[in-house]
């Protein structure tokens, strides 16, 4: 097959790249240029779209032997994913960045281009396997549970799968890293990315700040009980999520004595809502534009589903009404934000995904 | 690189030697050094004290220009502008926008045709918007990128009705063109080894005598105290060996390179009928470089056919691409009035003395699919 492997100048994508080189593909090398002024260096661990990084994929396709090139998608990456990230916060929602790139970038711009240039296949470093099962392609979880990257995937189609390739979703990290030593891949000892790719600093609060203000105006406003009973003030509702329990800085404390956690947000009326972990728990939820790596199922199905990134598999019974997904948890589950995705899973594969509309306590 | 400028090099690298020491192996190195110097004078039209060896092409560029500039304006404040074409390599480019962002320099883009020339009444007008302030004129002797050869020798003789000084990225044009620094009347012109089979890392500023140039390395002075540093013997011989190489074999080269790339043109306007050929339309040998045919391809990213061509065994050029790879749209392009579309769908296929029928031939065996999906995949990035 002629494969375009995706290289971010991380040692997952360089040793994903290296293995479809091993199996015998036509590999050439990409880096996907996202940010429209990129930073001379890595600081910390984050993100992937420094001038460094571009060298190091470079550096690695050099010693894999295979063509390189860079992709200059920064254009897409911020109406897609950056706008959108902003878009769903402004909307008191919580989004998952990396999802909406796989979805809109990777598996989208990537590969159509992919596609359309000759190759019959897009690689990257992602952690999840794709098995050949009975109806095609399934998706499943990577057997090392610690970078199980299939929650990020879950808004694939079975059209996307079929053109994808995760040469390591077999392999646990650390065995990653030792062989991209032993291919002589420089970047063997390079650090783990975290957080947002295109908040350099990490300070998510701050660059909503910077982007939201202008566009919403000052968001200071309440902290309020799950009965509207005003408890304190806060500088904006860009530093709440739901589930969070740090930075809420109440006076007075909980009748009960217990950490009071954020239960909702609300942009329109600026209010962070505040309760007791109980209040957290949730029950049901809605999503909205469902996908499905398959046909959509005609009826209720006994399944998994996670909520959020690292999240664990939360028992559920999920059926599509109309154009909306209905989970019924058989578990509660907290820290449920809508913005993020449900992701339904048969045991390690993935059925489908959802975006999280609303909740029911 | 030329097997002679090979040899000549090896059989140096292997002999210690400082041309600054003065003791006898010192004195041997600085015989070589004097003698390549010689030579590349000769070859060039110009004196053996006009040339003033460097790393490479950008630093002979650097030097042309911060150095113009500099002593320029040390005798008179007012001459803060610099007069350049708008498709300027960017050594030069970059060289007058850092001047201007930190020296105080005015810098003034000199307009170019639709063919990517610049012309010398241009070059007049923009010289009486005020005489007295101009400390510089610089203009390439062929453009990198389209080809184009530009009118230096008349720009010299206009800028120098003025006393104003004129420098020539003559990059491109040594072994292409005919190339003789006096008969130009320039002040000063730069040109590297490795565009002309020469070694890499070694270069020349050409720089008339009676031109003042203020330092941009300091050190000990080695090259006429205007360029500091331990002179590279065995590159400076190997440049030599080129230089007198490609000069003489220049007439016959440019008549083989040239017949061969009309072929290539002729072939490809076939073969893709809406290319677009860029840069001087008549392809003679006084107007454009003669193993140049650059093109646009409607619909097609630069980038993107380069990939499939080279996947091919085709190797071809785009523009240029910043630091991290991203490739721009073409600047010389965008200055000859081509859409920011048509900037970026851009090949440029070089010819050299290695090229033949069989590779045009290769070429036109692989091209036509390749513009087609380019242009599939073109669509595909423009559909949202």
């Amino acid at each position: 097959m002629k494969v375009l492997a995706a290289m971010s100048g991380g040692v997952d994508s360089a040793v994903a790249a290296a293995r479809a080189v091993e199996a015998g593909h036509d590999v050439t090398g990409v880096h996907l240029a996202l940010s429209k002024s990129p930073q001379s260096y890595r600081t910390g661990a984050r993100g992937c779209c420094t001038i460094e990084d571009a060298r190091d994929a470079r550096r690695a396709a050099d010693v894999l032997g295979i063509p390189f090139y860079v992709w200059d998608l920064a254009e897409r990456f911020d109406e897609d994913v950056v706008q959108d990230f902003l878009a769903e916060y402004a909307a008191g929602r919580t989004p998952n960045p990396c999802l909406r790139c796989n979805e809109r970038i990777k598996f989208t711009a990537v590969l159509d281009k992919a596609l359309a240039l000759g190759f019959d296949a897009v690689c990257t470093g992602h952690y999840a396997r794709l098995v050949e099962g009975p109806d095609g392609v399934e998706l499943h979880r990577a057997v090392d549970p610690g970078k199980d990257q299939s929650y990020v995937l879950g808004v694939l189609t079975a059209e996307q799968l079929r053109r994808a390739l995760f040469p390591l979703g077999d392999t646990p990290k650390g065995e990653v890293r030792a062989e991209a030593a032993r291919r002589g891949l420089q970047v063997a000892e390079k650090p783990d990315s975290h957080d947002i790719c295109f908040i350099a600093d990490g300070d998510t609060a701050g660059f909503l700040h910077r982007a939201l203000d202008n566009v919403v105006g000052d968001a200071g406003g309440d902290i309020v009980d799950a009965d509207g009973n005003k408890l304190g003030e806060h500088d904006g509702v860009y530093a709440f999520t739901v589930g969070q329990r740090r930075g809420l800085r109440i006076g007075t404390p909980a009748p009960d004595g217990r950490p009071r956690y954020v239960l909702d947000v609300s942009p329109a009326t600026r209010t962070v809502t505040v309760g007791s972990a109980a209040q957290l728990d949730v029950l049901g939820l809605a999503g909205v534009r469902p996908r499905w790596c398959g046909s959509p199922p005609s009826e209720a199905i006994e399944c998994s589903v996670q909520l959020r990134a690292h999240g664990e598999p939360v028992p559920a019974v999920v059926r599509l009404i109309g154009d909306e997904l209905d989970v019924e948890l058989r578990a509660p589950a907290r820290g449920v934000a809508p913005g993020q995705a449900v992701v339904v899973y048969d045991g390690t594969r993935v059925v489908g995904s959802a975006t999280i509309d609303r909740t029911r306590r | 690189m030329l097997p002679e400028a090979a040899d000549a090099m090896c059989r140096h690298l292997v002999i210690a030697g400082n041309a600054s020491s003065l003791h006898a192996t010192g004195r041997s190195a600085r015989r070589t050094v004097e003698e390549s110097r010689e030579t590349i004078a000769q070859a060039l039209g110009a004196r053996p004290s006009e040339v003033i060896f460097t790393s490479g092409g950008t630093e002979a560029d650097n030097l042309a220009v911060k150095g113009m500039f500099w002593s320029r304006r040390a005798q008179d404040s007012r001459r803060t502008r610099i007069l350049a074409s708008a498709i300027e390599h960017h050594a030069v480019l970059d060289c007058v926008e850092w001047l201007a962002t930190h020296q105080g320099a005015q810098p003034v883009w000199l307009d170019v045709d639709d063919e990517g020339r610049v012309h010398p009444e241009t070059v007049r007008a923009a010289i009486d918007e005020d005489p007295d302030s101009v400390a510089l004129v610089s203009v390439m002797w062929a453009n990198n990128e389209v080809g184009t050869v530009q009118p230096v020798a008349e720009i010299a003789r206009i800028a120098h009705e003025y006393g104003i000084p004129v420098h020539s990225d003559a990059v491109q044009a040594v072994g292409q063109v005919p190339v003789d620094f006096t008969a130009s009347g320039l002040d000063a012109l730069s040109f590297t080894g490795h565009k002309i089979g020469g070694p890499l890392g070694v270069g020349v500023l050409i720089a008339g005598r009676a031109l003042n140039l203020t330092p941009v390395l300091h050190g000990g002075g080695q090259e006429r105290d205007v360029r500091s540093g331990t002179l590279d013997t065995p590159a400076i011989v190997g440049l030599a060996a080129a230089v007198s190489i490609a000069t003489a074999a220049q007439p016959e080269l440019a008549a083989d390179l040239a017949l061969l790339r009309d072929d290539l043109v002729e072939r490809v306007s076939a073969a893709v009928p809406e290319a677009i050929l860029n840069g001087d339309r008549a392809l003679s040998l006084d107007s454009r470089l003669p193993g140049n045919a650059h093109f646009s391809f409607p619909g097609c990213e630069g980038d993107a056919l380069l990939m499939l061509l080279d996947a091919r065994g085709v190797e071809c050029s785009t523009g240029s691409a910043c630091t991290a790879g991203v490739a721009r749209p073409s600047h010389v392009l965008l200055a000859m009035g081509a859409s920011e579309e048509l900037a970026r769908a851009t090949l440029r296929f070089s010819l050299g003395h290695t090229s033949s029928k069989s590779d045009v031939d290769a070429l036109l065996a692989v091209l036509p699919p390749a513009v087609e999906r380019a242009r599939r995949a073109g669509q595909v990035s423009a559909r949202r």
